[in-house]
């Protein structure tokens, strides 16, 4: 975890796709300058549709650890099949079929085969990339088709959090598992929403996710108009601080559509944006509010998040 | 299976793109001879519009967690250096005591510190990651889900989804089923569609939309279901929307039509209402939709 | 031999369902009795992975040599490859309509899955 000010690792997430998280992320990432966006939404990274650049080396080729059986030891005893909890392994006839793509990489059934027949290798799920885009570092994770396990893949690309200097992530959206993973041991998560009924129910979500989390966090308010304050007043009531409003204007949309970002095309928005961080900055140089994400509390050091309720505890 | 039932599958690839919307219109045109589904378990929102009283309600359970039982466990670490989740970690209690403990959100359920454990301290429960409704609706009867936080395994619910709706449609003799699918690529999606009689993308002519279109067209020309595709707010790029024509054309899937640019739509929401519902000036857009798709 | 069709039926005429993991259950036609029995498959209409994989070990325990269904993922193809059972895939209505095409020698063997893996 960072500590001081030396580093700030700020998430974009929201409660559904389409919400403009992307948006929020690439442009934050823009008018920073200096910084590493990374896009952890890996079944469908679209960041670089935003901000493309000269890629940097080769692509990180990123693996998981699966059986491999040695047909000469095994005696089809199907210890491993019935151990293995997602039906990656399957006995028929005395002999072991292993179906990869299940495996979560347990090395469960390696432990427990009674022959030591099983040893394990490297299995390729995706590649991390890493691009040059000006002074933003652009990193993106990308799932191999057919390929269902994304959080080692998030895991990797969060390795490329630099040790000092700003890092922006662009989270996948919804509330499941690879969502969870990238949000751990950040420091700041902002909530992209919409005004509209579909917006404020999935953000209440997103929200449940992040406070199981204990994460501080903030809402930007996207496609706003005066015409619905649900998610306003919701805000309010549940003392969440909304960040920014950025206005539903067509001109927006277009300009998404043809890939263009916000600030480059529409740069009356620059100060939105950078009026954004630095709320963000001052949020989290707020003793109250930083120290909820890293309390002095032992059970913070491993950036894991305790139990509710935990902070209580006595041993903190 | 009775062969007479049909089931759409409303998908849309990227998010946001008003999938949603359509399928309440669809629930709203097919007066009472449908039963619709809620397939979007992770950020259900179908039922914003359709206001459905509930009637049965069931706890969805898949997999196992580990839970370490603290009185039998004697902090030894086994379990943490066998994780390969980084779900578990050791705490010093007040007392004095080490004790292992299981995050229950990074824990994938693999049963390798179940089996490992020396003292035979964890347990392995099932894990509860959700649970799904049976509602009325002013549109007929509604099967939907809701996701717990952080759960795997959505594909499982969505099926289970499926199942139940399919199930009510034999029930009361009802022709259609139509399903609001979830976004992405992924195994949900797999799950809403396989099987399926046809299917709908709604997507919109924006470079994501573009990118997303022809891997969601692939998935349903995978499984050999009848695509179709309409794009939602078609006005705000005319070239993108027909390039995105182009390309549908070219996978094999029919062109359903485009649906303009539309606050209304949003109105329609506030009110807990379909578009179709309201004199919104993109129903006669959806409408059109529906006709092509060969529903009336 | 005895084959196995993917079906949601009870006899000759019931429907012939094109999945084969998730099927409802297979009807094992012996063709030297011209007797049949079922196979119940429904664990696995839901499962939430590896249908596929129980499908075909549900068949081969049946004793069955042949399966014909609509669609075959890779996952089950590689079981009953491995247990020497033929697919074949055929697109009738019914289970007696599939029957008469296999003996008629009108369905080809399958040589490799041909539709996708989870939820075919």
């Amino acid at each position: 975890m960072g500590t001081g000010r030396n580093r700030m690792i700020i998430a974009v997430a929201s409660g559904k796709g389409g919400t403009g998280k992307t948006t929020v992320a690439a442009n934050l990432a823009r008018v920073r300058g200096d910084v590493t966006l990374l896009d952890c939404d890996v079944e469908e990274p679209n960041v670089h549709l935003f901000i493309s650049g000269e890629p940097q080396g080769e692509p990180e080729v990123v693996s998981l650890l699966v059986p491999e059986v040695d047909e000469s030891r095994c005696d089809g005893c199907a210890a491993c099949s019935n151990f293995c909890a997602f039906k990656a392994l399957a006995v028929l006839d005395k002999r072991v079929l292993v179906f990869a793509e299940m495996c979560h990489g347990c090395g469960g059934c390696a432990r427990v085969c009674p022959q030591g027949a099983i040893r394990e290798v490297p299995k390729r799920v995706g590649v991390v990339e890493t691009m040059g885009a000006g002074g933003v570092t652009v990193v993106q994770g990308r799932l191999d088709v057919g390929v269902a396990m994304a959080p080692p893949l998030v895991r990797a690309v969060k390795a490329h959090i630099p040790k000092t200097g700003d890092a922006i992530l662009d989270a996948p959206p919804g509330t499941s598992c690879p969502v969870v993973a990238t949000l751990r041991e950040t420091d700041f998560v902002v909530l992209v929403t919409e005004p509209t009924p579909f917006g404020l129910n999935d953000l209440k979500l997103a929200v449940e996710v992040v406070r199981e989390l204990g994460l501080p966090f903030g809402v930007v308010v996207n496609r706003a108009d005066s015409s619905d304050d649900r998610v306003t007043t919701y805000c309010r009531e549940a003392s969440i601080p909304i960040l920014a409003e950025i206005p539903d204007d067509r001109r927006v949309a277009e300009a998404y559509s043809r890939g263009e970002l916000m600030v480059d095309a529409l740069p009356e928005y620059r100060p939105l944006f950078e009026q954004l961080y630095t709320d963000i900055v001052r949020l989290l140089q707020n003793p109250l509010i930083a120290g909820v994400a890293r309390a002095s509390c032992p059970c913070f050091m491993g950036g894991t998040p305790m139990p509710r309720g935990a902070l209580q505890g006595p041993h903190c | 299976m009775s062969a007479a039932i049909q089931e759409c599958v409303i998908i849309s690839g990227k998010g946001g793109t008003g999938k949603t919307s359509v399928t309440a219109s669809f629930a709203v045109l097919a007066a009472g001879r449908a039963v619709l589904a809620d397939c979007d378990v992770d950020a259900a929102d179908l039922h914003l519009v359709l206001t459905p009283k509930m009637i049965t309600k069931a706890d969805f359970k898949s997999g196992n967690e580990a839970v370490i039982r603290s009185e039998a466990c004697t902090g030894c670490g086994t379990c943490v250096e066998l994780c390969r989740f980084e779900a578990i970690r050791c705490v010093r209690r007040p007392d004095g005591k080490t004790r292992c403990e299981v995050d229950p959100i990074a824990c994938e359920g693999c049963g390798v510190c179940v089996r490992f454990c020396p003292g035979k301290a964890v347990d392995f429960p099932e894990r509860l990651c959700g649970e799904w409704m049976f509602s009325e609706t002013r549109c007929g009867p509604m099967v939907h889900a809701r996701l717990s936080t952080a759960a795997e395994n959505s594909g499982k619910l969505v099926a289970t989804v499926r199942q139940e709706a399919r199930r009510v449609a034999e029930e009361r003799g009802l022709p259609l089923i139509i399903t609001d699918g979830p976004p992405g690529i992924g195994c949900p999606v797999i799950a809403s569609v396989s099987g399926a009689d046809r299917v709908l993308v709604v997507t919109e002519p924006t470079v994501s939309g573009e990118h997303d279109l022809e891997r969601v067209l692939k998935l349903a020309r995978h499984f050999v279901i009848p695509a179709f595709v309409c794009i939602n707010k078609w006005d705000i790029n005319p070239e993108m929307t027909e390039r995105i024509e182009q390309t549908a054309r070219k996978m094999g899937a029919t062109v359903a039509g485009r649906i303009r640019y539309d606050r209304a739509v949003t109105s329609a929401q506030r009110a807990e209402q379909a578009v179709v519902e309201i004199d919104a000036p993109s129903a006669e857009d959806v409408r059109a939709v529906w006709r092509q798709m060969g529903f009336e | 031999m005895k084959i196995a069709f993917s079906t949601s039926g009870n006899d000759l005429n019931a429907p012939l369902d094109t999945r084969f993991g998730r099927a409802a259950k297979f009807l094992v036609y012996d063709t030297e009795t011209q007797a049949f029995t079922l196979v119940d498959n429904t664990q696995n209409m839901s499962a939430a992975q590896g249908a596929g994989i129980q499908a075909a070990q549900n068949v081969a325990a049946a004793g069955a040599q042949a399966v014909v269904s609509g669609h075959c993922g890779p996952k089950a193809f590689r079981m009953l490859s491995t247990a020497n059972i033929k697919v074949y895939t055929s697109n009738a209505a019914t289970v007696a309509e599939a029957l008469s095409q296999f003996q008629a020698g009108a369905l080809t063997e399958l040589t490799a899955a041909n539709v996708d893996g989870h939820w075919a």
